[in-house]
């Protein structure tokens, strides 16, 4: 009886896992082995949509290079940056008088908006000529750059517009902060521990759970970017801004290439796949459990 | 005994992080005052250098004549049917297998909970292409349901997970009580559990809200006729058939559509906190 009605409490879930989950998965792990535009018939191909992303010297070899390398090198910023960022405001806002929550809810207000709108405030924020920032720069008698059309600040400039929104891991950070137990300072005091050393050998050690989880979570984010991309940029300019994730919809919902596609998925599953197991592998270094993990 | 060169100096560090905290939050809310700023000048008024922050004098009919552009009402009720067909399946269907997986004991529980989590690995661009074309098979582009079906099967792995937490924190004392009474499975959810769970039930329902409210690549994949298009869309259509100087009404349309995120943040300012610290979700 139990098990009967286990079944039928979860059954949403299994019908949606296996029709929207299992199901797309290993078709489009199948797909990723053919050739499809939807209008003709599917072709096998075998390696063949591998072969000219990995092996093969051509177009499609040169964007998804082009892709990864754009998609590493803001992952690259953004990550680190925004650890920097979340847990310096965390420790500044982690005291208890009451106006932090004031602060907390201003540092916090941009992580609640996101998508177009907010795309189009950056770019217009980040305008050469007329936006706030390069206005503010020429102030002082400098002549920013050209951000988004500029090949070289196009990624600066998304990664800033990241770090606006870095108040939703600032409030992980305040939880994994206000969790440590008290005593452990007061054992550093009696120690005649600096503030700064109490920040390395208590307050870190102890966030570490708090920042790994961070970490693994902001890669993935940090790899699947697309909005900002395609609102702003389009990819551009020359492809400054194609990140893998534009690439792959360009290819399935522009071109119509979709085994293609699949296959470029498949890849980026994989290396998403190898990041987080070696983030885990490193984690036994770093990672201190004496608390449990926050999830 | 504190010199008096330490107690300067620790006047000193007080006042340099109090200006540290002030300088920060005013570089936070800056770029939101800069788009009020924008949304309410003159046509001529944005392209100038110095930019004139406070706009003299402030034109209000830029947020009418920018929602009149394009068909916003539409747009706006169709994100609205989606947005909350999309709350409601999500809640009740997670609450449904959140409910199964923490109270009732059946053959492979653990192995179908471990799936759970595991789907959460995989990047939805995986599954994108695949899922494009079962909907396409069924007849479903451009209609709302593949943008809103997915959410009534189980809602998302990340909302599962967070109510069976949610769930198993709750004795099991009332569900025994229950039971005794004759209340069954269906029972003990909706009388014993829905009423205990109602804040992560909220903290479901915002996060539920704002990833659909703010989607954009789930309309662009799958609605293509103007008259089924949400907000996002329109948004970047008005970006598109804007000439270059037309940034005030631009702002005023994006103020406009982000207006019920702020506002649901700042009512429900408490189960949003407690939900990204509980979950880790950032957006």
């Amino acid at each position: 009886m139990e098990n009967l009605a286990g079944y039928l409490f979860i059954s949403p879930w299994i019908i949606g896992f296996l029709l929207f989950g299992l199901f797309p998965f290993l078709s489009s792990f199948l797909l990723s082995f053919c050739r499809w535009d939807i209008i003709t018939p599917t072709q096998f191909v075998g390696l063949d949509n591998y072969a000219r992303i990995l092996v093969r010297e051509g177009i499609d070899s040169r964007l998804f290079r082009k892709s990864l390398t754009n998609t590493v090198y803001y992952s690259s910023l953004a990550v680190p940056l925004g650890m920097i960022g979340g847990i310096s405001i965390a420790l500044l806002l982690n005291k208890p008088q009451r106006i932090m929550r004031v602060f907390r809810t201003i540092y916090y207000l941009p992580a609640v908006t996101s998508g177009v709108a907010v795309a189009l405030l950056w770019a217009w924020l980040f305008n050469a000529d007329f936006g706030l920032i390069n206005s503010f720069l020429r102030k002082f008698g400098i002549i920013g750059p050209a951000w988004l059309e500029s090949q070289e600040w196009a990624i600066p400039a998304l990664v800033i517009m990241g770090l606006w929104g870095v108040g939703g891991s600032m409030v992980i950070y305040l939880a994994g902060l206000q969790s440590i137990p008290k005593h452990l300072y007061e054992v550093a005091d009696i120690d005649g521990a600096s503030g700064f050393r109490k920040l390395i050998h208590v307050t870190l050690p102890m966030l570490s759970p708090t920042i790994f989880f961070t970490l693994i979570g902001g890669i993935i984010a940090s790899f699947q970017v697309f909005v900002p991309a395609y609102v702003m940029t389009r990819g551009g300019p020359g492809n400054a801004t194609l990140f893998y994730v534009l690439n792959l919809y360009f290819n399935a919902f522009e071109y119509f290439r979709m085994g293609h596609a699949c296959a470029l998925a498949w890849i980026l599953f994989v290396i998403i796949l190898v990041l987080t197991l070696i983030q885990f592998k490193l984690a036994k270094r770093w990672v201190y459990y004496a608390g449990e993990l926050r999830t | 005994m504190t010199s008096l060169r330490t107690l300067v100096a620790r006047r000193f560090g007080m006042i340099a992080y109090v200006l540290v905290l002030i300088g920060g939050a005013v570089l936070f809310l800056l770029p939101f005052l800069w788009m009020v700023s924008t949304s309410l000048k003159e046509p001529g008024q944005t392209h100038v250098f110095p930019p004139q922050l406070i706009p003299h004098p402030p034109r209000w009919r830029n947020y009418l004549e920018a929602w009149t552009a394009l068909p916003f009402n539409l747009y706006l009720r169709n994100t609205l049917i989606i947005t909350g067909l999309s709350i409601v399946g999500q809640t009740i269907t997670a609450s449904l297998v959140a409910f199964g997986f923490a109270r009732l004991r059946f053959w492979g529980r653990n192995v179908l909970f471990i799936c759970v989590l595991a789907t959460m690995m995989v990047p939805a661009q995986v599954t994108m292409v695949p899922m494009f074309l079962v909907f396409k098979a069924l007849g479903w582009v451009d209609t709302f349901l593949p943008l809103i079906v997915p959410g009534f099967c189980g809602g998302s792995a990340l909302f599962i997970f967070l109510l069976r937490q949610y769930i198993m924190t709750i004795p099991h004392e009332l569900d025994d009580a229950a039971k005794i009474d004759g209340c069954g499975w269906f029972g003990i959810y909706s009388r014993i559990i829905m009423p205990q769970i109602k804040p992560a039930l909220s903290c479901v329902a915002i996060f539920s809200f704002m990833s659909h409210w703010n989607d954009f690549m789930g309309p662009l994949i799958y609605l293509n006729s103007e008259t089924k298009k949400t907000l996002s869309l329109g948004l970047r259509i008005l970006q598109q058939s804007m000439v270059y100087t037309e940034m005030h009404y631009l702002m005023a349309a994006s103020i406009l559509t982000l207006l019920p995120c702020l506002a649901i943040f700042f009512f429900a300012q408490r189960y949003f906190i407690s939900g990204v610290a509980l979950t880790g979700i950032k957006e």
